[in-house]
This record gives structure tokens, sequence and C-alpha cells, in this order.
């Protein structure tokens, strides 16, 4: 099953290698990594979706205290949380099905950020089942192209994330 | 100051009185400093990879951190299978590296390597300095993160303009790391009922490693044992951790150990695992391990803890600070109704068991007057050293011999390279070990093969007078590997035998050292003797039996109950359909 994980990390230089490749030399999976600063730019979080079977997902956790740039490591799998991702699409859309697709995008509240002779761009954030339901749609109107972010996410409720996890946590995308 | 003297302020204040390594272009800046800082003695080695062997020799053997130094690009890889070796073996050393200048990092410029790229995962932590400030923090926080905690090596990387430029020097009072906090203390909660499950159990067994000794903790794992009267198994890492003559010690565990010792692990009820990281070599086939065994887990690395075998009572912290307390628990309830005496009688018939498994399964071979038998060199090292040398190994035969025969009495005097299993070793941490204690008799045992891979170290250890006996258990094989083809691969011999070795009196001529060669089992003793007692280094050869194979021997992926008593039992077993087949899981392959 696919664990979140948020992780504060020292707002160093090469702490992103590591963590990755403390991944791949244990053969853990990454699906999806988003990295920015926090509130306090000594620190950064990284927030990471990693799929591991069930028995590993402790020994996850521990790798990635051993680091020593890694400040605190939170599992979000099984706390309630907001978790979202945030995707462009192109939609390469003929002229007469624009309004149609339009209207379709906006039940996902998606916004245009970009029109052009051809082609549409839509913004769009949720969780990945929306944007995924929303790009089977969008499939049917023409060629689609797609940059995403990973997953950021926060524990939901009045509980906060224990060291500067208030601050803002733009999606700087690394994953997918 | 530059860079360079701050540098080496900052190792006379870490305690750093030696270093191991060779310079190169860009670290001639330090070199030149160097010859105006006596009181940080640099010594000349022939290979970086040998730099840090000896840097880890020197760690082992005296309990500080070792360093060692290298130039950029080839200066620093070499230096990665050292490293890796510190990491495996969690030894604290402080590599330093020369880099280009930071305005030619990322160039392809000459003698680049990107450093802390390639070490990244052999190394506790590394460090690029970029700015000259930084520098002081840096290394304070090298020598800091290397010797706590789960010891390990730590590299810094330092471009040559970091090394030439100007800056006040200021040294850091503390060491602030916000992700590095390392437990020390172990939870009194555990600790309680680490003693409540002792005293339930009715056969317990002690099985301690290196985290003991790296813990100066071998005086507590003692007073544990005798505590509770318990027997101990002792990893390769934790030999000497308990005299071998202690009447406790239940030999030592895993493929090549003792049967009483994985006996013990099998029939047990209780593992008091010390310092210990449940290695393949030692568990066997998981799945067959410790089936009806609880496990108490004192570490002090977190992430051991459930790594390979789930723990019913981790307590995770200082192996000493644990072992004070909970020795100190068991003082206290050994004479309780509900404590010690509950299942006291149990264990002492279990003690009794065990005993009767030594005198039935001792460690043996057939002697012979017409060739030397491997384990009779061993043997002879050992009784003519009586414990009271340190004694450092390659990986393979010569190393497995030496575990089961050469007896070690005190922590520290037992120097090989346990988890990565790097040949090349033994002479090098000889080296090391020697600076560290110059009144002690070094003695490194090597195979003809991981010999041939660090001899430019003779010309290290007469140009630095040091009186290292080298013996050279020498049957012409890569002897481990050609054991397993013997066994497992039906004595096809591929690409094992070296039929060319120099001849040893020459040799020691040639880089001016006594050099003796022993092939009659009649002169041994005395082969052996004259070189411990020579005031010099002597270099001895000693021609054994050329395809003698190491038992007892847990086949890899085995379960350790499938244990090989010898030659015959193995072969019985492997001709029957194989159970076991090389490399069949991940844990079995060999390298």
């Amino acid at each position: 099953m696919p664990q979140t994980l948020s992780v504060l990390v020292e707002n160093k230089s090469g702490v992103l290698a590591r963590i990755s490749g403390l991944f791949s030399a244990r053969g853990f999976n990454i699906e999806s990594l988003t990295v920015a600063k926090t509130m306090d730019p000594k620190f950064s979080r990284i927030t990471m979706v990693v799929d591991v079977a069930e028995e590993t997902r402790e020994q996850v956790l521990k790798q990635l205290h051993k680091q020593i740039n890694v400040v605190q490591v939170l599992d979000l799998t099984d706390t309630p949380a907001v978790q979202r991702e945030l995707a462009l699409i192109k939609v390469h859309v003929p002229h007469e099905m624009r309004s149609r697709l339009l209207q379709e995008a906006e039940i996902f509240r998606a916004k245009v950020v970009d029109a052009a002779p051809g082609s549409i761009t839509l913004e769009v954030t949720g969780d990945g089942d929306k944007l995924e339901a929303l790009l089977r749609v969008l499939e049917h109107y023409g060629r689609v192209e797609m940059a995403r972010t990973g997953t950021v996410a926060l524990p939901r409720g009045a509980a906060s994330l224990p060291r500067n996890g208030s601050g803002r946590m733009a999606m700087v995308g690394v994953g997918k | 100051m530059n860079g360079s003297e701050i540098l080496l302020e900052c190792l006379r204040r870490e305690g750093a009185g030696i270093m191991f390594g060779i310079p190169g272009g860009v670290v001639i800046p330090f070199y030149d400093k160097l010859v105006d800082h006596p009181e940080v003695r640099h010594i000349l080695v022939r290979h970086e990879e040998n730099a840090c062997f000896a840097a880890d020799g020197f760690a082992r053997a005296s309990g500080r951190v070792g360093v060692c130094m290298a130039t950029s690009g080839p200066g620093a890889t070499n230096l990665v299978t050292g490293l890796t070796n510190a990491m495996m073996d969690s030894i604290p050393v402080v590599a330093l590296t020369g880099q280009v200048s930071t305005n030619l990092i990322g160039n392809d410029a000459f003698q680049e390597a990107d450093t802390v790229g390639i070490t990244r995962s052999c190394t506790k932590h590394n460090y690029l300095v970029k700015d000259l400030k930084e520098l002081p923090q840096v290394i304070r926080e090298a020598f800091y993160i290397a010797r706590t905690g789960r010891p390990g090596p730590v590299l810094v990387d330092l471009p040559k303009n970091i090394l030439t430029g100007e800056a006040e020097f200021e040294y850091p009072e503390t060491v602030s790391l916000p992700g590095y906090r390392p437990t020390t203390e172990g939870h009194d909660g555990q600790i309680k009922k680490a003693v409540q499950t002792i005293w339930e159990s009715c056969r317990p067994v002690i099985y301690a490693g290196g985290g003991v000794i790296s813990a100066n903790a071998a005086p507590l794992l003692r007073q544990l044992a005798e505590l509770l009267d318990v027997p101990v198994g002792l990893t390769l890492m934790g030999l000497g951790a308990l005299p071998a003559d202690h009447p406790l010690f239940n030999g030592m565990l895993g493929m090549h150990g003792a049967y009483s010792a994985n006996r013990a692990m099998v029939e047990t009820d209780l593992m008091i695992a010390v310092g210990v990281r449940f290695d393949d070599r030692v568990t066997g086939k998981l799945e067959a391990f410790a089936r009806h065994a609880r496990i108490i887990h004192i570490d002090s690395a977190p992430a051991e803890i459930g790594k390979n075998v789930r723990a019913d009572v981790p307590i995770v912290g200082d192996v000493g600070r644990v072992l004070e307390k909970l020795n100190r628990r068991i003082a206290e309830t050994r004479e309780a109704p509900a404590g010690g005496l509950k299942n006291a009688a149990s264990r002492r018939a279990w003690l009794e068991t065990v005993r009767g498994w030594q005198r039935e399964h001792p460690f043996a071979y057939e002697d012979r007057n017409d060739r030397i038998m491997p384990q009779r060199l061993f043997q002879e090292i050992s009784r003519a050293i009586d414990g009271e040398a340190i004694v450092t190994t390659d990986v393979g035969q010569h190393q497995m011999w030496s575990a089961q025969w050469i007896k070690r009495r005190h922590p520290r005097t037992w120097l090989t390279s346990g988890g990565l299993g790097s040949m090349g070793y033994g002479v090098p941490a000889a080296i090391g070990a020697q600076f560290a204690c110059p009144d002690q008799r070094v003695v490194a045992v090597v195979g003809d093969g991981g010999f041939q891979m660090s001899l430019p170290e003779l010309a290290t250890i007469v140009a630095y007078g040091l009186p290292i006996k080298i013996f050279i258990s020498n049957n012409g094989f890569l002897g481990m590997v050609r054991q397993w083809q013997d066994l497992f691969c039906h004595g096809r011999y591929s690409a094992v035998e070296f039929p060319i070795f120099p001849d040893a009196r020459k040799l020691g001529e040639a880089f001016g050292l006594r050099g003796q060669v022993v092939s009659d089992p009649a002169e041994l003793r005395e082969a052996v003797e004259s070189a411990l007692n020579d005031p010099g280094p002597v270099l001895t050869d000693v021609r054994v039996s050329r395809e003698e194979n190491v038992f007892p021997m847990v086949p890899a992926g085995g379960a350790l109950q499938d244990i090989f008593l010898d030659e015959q039992a193995a072969r019985a077993s492997l001709a029957a359909p194989a159970p076991v087949a090389v490399g069949d899981s991940g844990a079995g392959e060999m390298s």
C-alpha cells in the first residue's frame, strides 16, 4: 500500500540525494516526491509517497531517521490528513469541442490557465484519484500532455507538524 | 590562518595525533603546512585503500577515531573499499579528501571526482566544504558523528581553495545537529521488562557482538554473563568481548562457528542479543531462526531493531549504559522468588547441556606429520601469543580458522574485516594497530591471496620500523572460494589457483625484513616462536596443506541446525538431493 511520509530535513545541498539514494540502495520505490523550504528557511519538508511492503514500513522510517540531516519523519498514511497534488494539463482539443470540455472540467474545478488555437491548458488540484478521473475524461477530447507534482500533505485538525509545520509548502514537484 | 592551518588546528583539538595518507596535487597546501605541525604525525602508506584500512585498524585497537587522507580523484576513489569496510563494521574513521577548487567543481577538471556522491552510501555522513568559515564546524561534527551513536566513517571533501583561503580561526564550542541525537540511555521500562523476561526463561543465551567492543562494554558483558550464569556465544566481530578461556564462553557463532554456540541458538528460549545485528552469517535461514525463542535486543542503532529478526524487548541505547542498568536490576532481583530463583534449576541444567555439546563437538582436525595442517598453524600462533597480542586478518579460510583457533582474551585485540569481508585488510590494519599500541605485539594472519593485495605495505612496515609479524597461511588457492567450488560446484575449480608465489625470503630481503618459509610440520613451532620473538618485522610464509576445508559449516541459506560438522557429513549431505544450492537466496550468496 502506498505510504505518505512527511520528512523534515535540514535545507542543505545533497540532502535530497541522500534520501533518494537510501531508497534506491534498499530497493524501496518512490512514487512521488515534493520538496520545498518551510517557514524557517533552514529546513525543508519532503513529502513522499512510497510503495513498500507492510513489513518494510517501519524499516523505511528508521532508515530515514538514520540520516544525519533528517530532523523528523511523520507517517501520514494512517493519520487523517489533507493530501493534494497539482497538475497542469494541456489538451489538444478541436475548437468545436472546447465548450463541452470546459463544462466537464468545471465538475473537477479545473481552472483554465492558458488557451490557444487548438489547445487549452488546465490547472487542477486534488488527490490522486480525482486527477486520474479528470485525465480519463480529458483524453476523449484529444492528445493530453501533463506536468504533475507529487503529493503534499498536512494532518487534519489543530494537530500541527511539530516543527515549522504550519508553513506554506510550495509545490515544487519533482515526482512523476 | 589559512584553511590548511585551520584544519590542522581542528585535528589537534580533536586529539587526532596521527593520520594515514598519501598526498597529491590539490592537497599539497595541506602537506606544506603539515611540516610545521609535528603534533599531527602523518604516516605515508603505499595505497589510499590501505590508509583507510590503517586508520580503521588504529580505531579498532585504540578505541579512538582513526584519520586518513587522500587527494582528489583517484586518491578519493581508492578510499571507497576502506570506507565501506568501516561502515559495515561500525568503525569510527574520519577521511579527509582533497577536491578541485570550488570554481572547477563539475567541470571534469583534472583529478576531479564526485567524492561526496561516490561515498554517500559508504559513509555514516559526508561533507563537501564550500565555505572556509564552515570548516571548523564541519570537522567538529565529523569527529562527533564518527564516534557517537553507532560509530562509522565520515568523509570531509576539501576543495583546494578551502585549503589555501584565509580566515579567522573560530572553534565551535558545541555541536548542534538537529537531526542527530543518538539515544544513549536505555528505557527503564524496557530494562525492567527485559529482566522479567530473563527470569521467565529456562534456556537463555547471550548473543554478543562488535557493539559490545565498540562501546567498551566487555567488562559489563562479562558481569552480565556471570550474574546470570548463562552461556555466551560471540559473533566474529565480538571475539574478545569475553575471554575465550572463560567458563561461560560458548564459542563463536555462525557459518563456521562452534557447534555448541549454534546449537544453543537453536534450542534456546531466550536470546539476549547485545551489540549485534542478526547478520545472515549468524542467523542462517531467517525463517528457521529463533522460532521458539524470545529476543531481547540491545543496540545503539534503532534501525537495527527488527531489521532482520523481530525483537520482543528492544532496548536502544549505548550498550555500556544499558548493560550497567540491566546488571543492576538483575543483581537486585537475583535472590527474589519471583525473580532469579524462578527457573534457576532449569537454567543450571541448561548450562550443563550446553557444556555437554562443547565437550561432544569441539573444533577438531586430524593432524599430520607429512604436511602442515592450517589449523595447526593457528593453534601454534595461539599457543605462542597466549591471548596477549593484537591479531589482524583478511577474509576467507585463514580468517575462519584464526577465529576458531586463536584464543582471544581481551577486547580490541581481534581486528578482522567482518561485514565487508575484504581481502587485503590484515596487513594495513596491523600497521594502524601497531601505531595505536606501540608496545603490543601485532600479528597479521593473512592468506596468500589477500597478502598479494597489500604486499606493497611491507615497505611501510620497514620504513617505520614496525615489528609486525606477518603469517601467510599459504595454500596457493583463494581457499574459501575453492572450498565452495569443491563442495557446491562438484569440485570444478575455476580461477582459484595461484601457481606462483614469491619466495618470502627473497621478498623479505628485497624490502628489508626477515622472511622465512616453513613447510615441514616439525619446524613449525620453532618458526612461529622465532618470528614472534624477533625484535623486528618478520614475514613467515607457511606452506599449508592445500585443499583443507573449514568446518563446521552451516551451508549458505541453510538453517543453523543443518550444520555440517566435518568433511564427511558435508559430502554425505551434499550427495543427497541438495536442499541448498549456491546463491539460491540473497542471504546465501557468498560474495
